[in-house]
């Protein structure tokens, strides 16, 4: 995923008096080809990556609460990227969240999970890194207004919201759980966007993968939870979704449709079940949903109209959509979520689904908003969110306003 | 041709139900329909009002009425590329308008997608050819020029061109740049140009007092037909003609304020006219019978002596008239389709046979037809069975364009199935072994 709520800059230029010994690299074929594969299981290319531009270059601007940060160079390029890193220092910045030097970084580079990247799999990456063409290519990371912008802050933040440390595997799982397990909590970083945030922007980790809104886009929960979360879906629903970004149920789009363009539909197989088998046996099954919002009630019946003449032609009356094609309203995670700015989102902006290999099409949602006034998107929604089985709070037409001013100022 | 139809069906998610399914006649589809190794690869429309209630009347007269089969698709449908189509919601903004059902099939919906993911392909929107460049033998193309939106010219050199650039335009640019030698009607000599065909539209207005047909459901291809009167389906012994046409009817949706049928006699504007619209929106309905037109040595294309475009280069001339053949036909055609029409029960029928000359002006149908035509003999055709032209082996030209003769049935299906053909050609003879493919 591109985006990361925490005060967060990548990997970035080296400090010039970074350490000049080198610690014997394997560049054996082998190990790079395991380090590219696990820099696409990492996702490394949505933060360092310009789109069309030269891979790991850096440059991508990450949106975040407190001001915006830039993905680092992570080429090879000694001056302004990570040439003159060493395997030691690459380990303590991807464990740690520690630059050469011993400054910090911030979480938008996600250490927070790849502190469980095992010492192995950061010396493949590390080598891999070094194989990339180098790219002379400044990138001034930290564009933070203060006081944000004062790493020495971070030591308080990493004592409050940092568990160091390498994954260790729950023995009383399958390997192929802990497999899981370890790309959802490690490289997948999966809770950087799916985890909600507290004030600081770090995880709150009893609320592991229950979903977290940023850059005005509603990352759903993840957990097994069968009203707001996936916990419907089949282990084959998952791995369909990661490796085609769609299936009988929903299509990524936005910052999903990304990863699953960058990363997951480059997954092996093996690994999307892993992942899947993780996600299905994990937390909150026995979730209840609420219940829905009367038929009767005025936004009820208003959104009833709206959804029959605006809606209703691709989503189908009932809310079933078109499997691969129009997404499924009917017992979607993020429908039914609590926090509706995805579904506002969409409407107001309308939308484009990830191609993948798999499922090319790629299809488009039109805008809405300048046919919809507010009102009328916070009704339809609400109808959308409390029928076919869906129940979930009703919109309030100023969020959409709000968000509806936001998406104009972008 | 089967297997090209075939795989361009696939492609498309063809809609419809077969009429003749591995030499079987099958109940329901249409019995004149060539014989089909596949089933259509989804089914048949649900159909509106109009079209079931021609059907119902074309039975009781013994006629064999079917599904039309269309690029509209009537089920979620995933072609063999991996893109995927929806179902047609009968919005009535379908013909002359995109589709954002994802539900049309065209090049849009069913291949781009797919296309743009290669990493050896690329489009250049936006961009125009001029020309196809002949080395000095003028047996050879090295490759074409073409203009971008800043006006700036490029060469793009190739190893092989394949021109599909719409029948004007595909005769314009071998008109342009000297393949093969302009058809002159005087001496009925040469070939780029000859055989220019159009199509000749016929229909039947029926009004009636007591039917709603909804006519704002609709979809461009979406109806019932019958083909007794197509080509050699029926018997001409001292009919004076030959050809026939497609008897259809398919509701398109009828537009806002440009669809406002009113029965003759009515005035053009005034409460008459709104009264009239009012009482006739609702209850009208129309078939239609599409039909042949055939070639004649003085229907021809051209490069015009006047006019030019804002290269310089001159646009293209349409010589054409319908032909005595073309006018006693739809006079016998639409006379068919009155008689179902009759039976029908309508308040009035109004008769529209395709007559008198051509003009420009009325739209009639985009399907024109022919001027650089597939055949066996050079000296009559511009490219082979594979549509690679006679004179440069390298340059393969697709599209209705290659029709000798425009039939009774739309050019679509055709003109997909012999670019099929071709790319089939291209691929596994052509590129093994580069040079005419079939030795004039």
């Amino acid at each position: 995923m591109r985006q990361s709520l925490l005060l967060a800059a990548g990997l970035f230029a080296l400090s010039t008096t970074a350490a000049f010994a080198q610690a014997a690299r394997d560049d054996s074929f082998e190990q790079i080809d395991k380090g590219r594969y696990l820099a696409i299981l990492g996702d490394c290319a949505a933060c360092h990556t310009v789109p069309g531009g030269k891979p790991f270059a850096g440059g991508v601007t990450l949106k975040t609460p407190f001001g915006d940060l830039v993905g680092a160079n992570i080429t090879p390029d000694p001056e302004t990227g990570i040439g003159r890193m060493t395997l030691d220092e690459f380990q303590k910045v991807m464990s740690e969240g520690e630059g050469p030097g011993g400054f910090h970084l911030y979480g938008a580079m996600p250490f927070t999970a790849y502190t469980k990247v095992s010492k192995e799999d950061n010396a493949a990456i590390y080598a891999y890194l070094n194989s990339v063409e180098p790219v002379k290519n400044k990138v001034e990371t930290n564009l933070l207004p203060f006081p944000f912008n004062i790493r020495l802050s971070l030591i308080g933040w990493n004592m409050l919201n940092f568990t160091k440390g390498e994954f260790k595997a729950n023995p009383q799982k399958s390997e192929e759980w802990n497999r899981g397990a370890y790309i959802v909590e490690g490289l997948g970083h999966c809770g950087t966007c799916h985890t909600p945030k507290n004030i600081m922007g770090g995880d709150k980790n009893d609320q592991f993968l229950e979903g977290a809104t940023l850059q005005d886009w509603f990352a759903p929960n993840i957990t097994s939870d069968p009203h707001k979360g996936i916990g419907a879906w089949s282990v084959e629903d998952i791995t369909a979704y990661l490796k085609t970004g769609a299936n009988k149920y929903d299509m990524a789009s936005g910052p999903m449709a990304e990863e699953v363009e960058n990363s997951s539909q480059h997954w092996s197989d093996q690994d999307l079940k892993a992942v899947a088998v993780y996600l299905k046996d994990n937390r909150n099954a026995g979730a209840k949903a609420p219940a829905p919002i009367a038929a009767t009630d005025a936004r009820m019946v208003a959104g009833a109209a709206i959804y029959a003449d605006r809606c209703s032609a691709c989503h189908v009356s009932k809310g079933e959509g078109i499997p691969t094609l129009f997404p499924r309203l009917a017992s979607a995670p993020l429908v039914n979520s609590d926090d509706p700015t995805s579904l506002i989102r969409v409407v107001l902006a309308g939308s484009k689904a990830g191609a993948t290999h798999a499922a090319p099409t790629s299809p488009n949602m039109p805008s809405f908003a300048w046919n919809l006034n507010d009102k009328d998107v916070a009704n339809v929604l609400t109808y959308v969110r409390n029928t076919w089985g869906n129940a979930a709070p009703a919109v309030d037409p100023t969020e959409v306003g709000n968000l509806r001013a936001r998406l104009r100022d972008e | 041709m089967e297997p090209f139809y075939d795989a361009f069906d696939k492609i498309a998610g063809i809609s419809g139900k077969a009429g003749n399914l591995r030499g079987q006649i099958q109940e329901g589809g249409n019995p004149f329909e060539g014989s089909r190794s596949n089933e259509y690869p989804t089914g048949p429309m649900r159909q509106p009002y109009g079209p079931t209630l021609f059907a119902k009347a074309a039975k009781d007269l013994g006629y064999k009425p079917f599904p039309v089969p269309s690029a509209l698709i009537s089920e979620p449908y995933t072609n063999p590329l991996g893109v995927t189509m929806g179902p047609c919601t009968f919005c009535g903004f379908c013909t002359n308008y995109g589709c954002a059902n994802y539900s049309k099939a065209s090049a849009i919906t069913t291949i781009l997608p797919a296309l743009i993911r290669k990493s050896n392909f690329t489009a250049r929107t936006n961009s125009e050819v001029i020309k196809i460049n002949l080395d000095s033998t003028g047996k050879r193309a090295t490759g074409v020029v073409f203009i971008d939106s800043s006006g700036e010219e490029w060469e793009q050199p190739a190893d092989l061109v394949i021109v599909a650039a719409f029948t004007f335009e595909n005769v314009r640019l071998m008109l342009l740049s000297g393949v093969g030698t302009p058809y002159d009607p005087n001496t009925n000599v040469g070939t780029t140009g000859r055989n220019y065909a159009y199509q000749t539209a016929n229909g039947v207005q029926l009004f009636f007092d007591d039917k709603n047909f909804n006519p704002f459901i609709g979809a461009g291809a979406v109806g019932m037909g019958i083909d007794e009167f197509n080509n050699d389906n029926f018997d001409h012994s001292g009919l004076g003609f030959f050809g026939g046409g497609s008897t259809r009817v398919t509701p398109i949706g009828a537009a806002p304020i440009s669809s406002r049928p009113t029965p003759p006699g009515t005035p053009k504007w005034g409460s008459d006219w709104k009264k009239e619209t009012v009482k006739n929106y609702l209850s009208t309905m129309s078939i239609g019978c599409e039909a042949s037109s055939y070639s004649t040595r003085t229907n021809y294309l051209s490069l015009d002596p006047t006019y030019t475009d804002r290269l310089g280069r001159p646009l293209l001339r349409v010589t054409f008239d319908f032909s005595e053949n073309d006018r006693k036909m739809a006079a016998y055609v639409t006379g068919k389709v009155a008689e179902i029409a009759k039976a029908m029960g309508p308040r009035q029928i109004v008769q529209n046979p395709s007559k008198g000359h051509w003009n420009t002006g009325p739209y009639q149908s985009s399907h024109i037809v022919g001027g650089f035509v597939m055949g066996a003999d050079p000296t009559k055709s511009s490219v082979n069975k594979y549509l690679q032209t006679w004179d440069v082996p390298n340059l393969f030209v697709v599209g209705a364009s290659a029709f000798p003769q425009n039939p009774g049935y739309n050019p679509t299906g055709t003109a997909a199935a012999l670019a099929f053909k071709a790319a089939d050609a291209i691929r596994n003879q052509y590129l093994k072994n580069p040079g005419p493919l079939v030795q004039a």
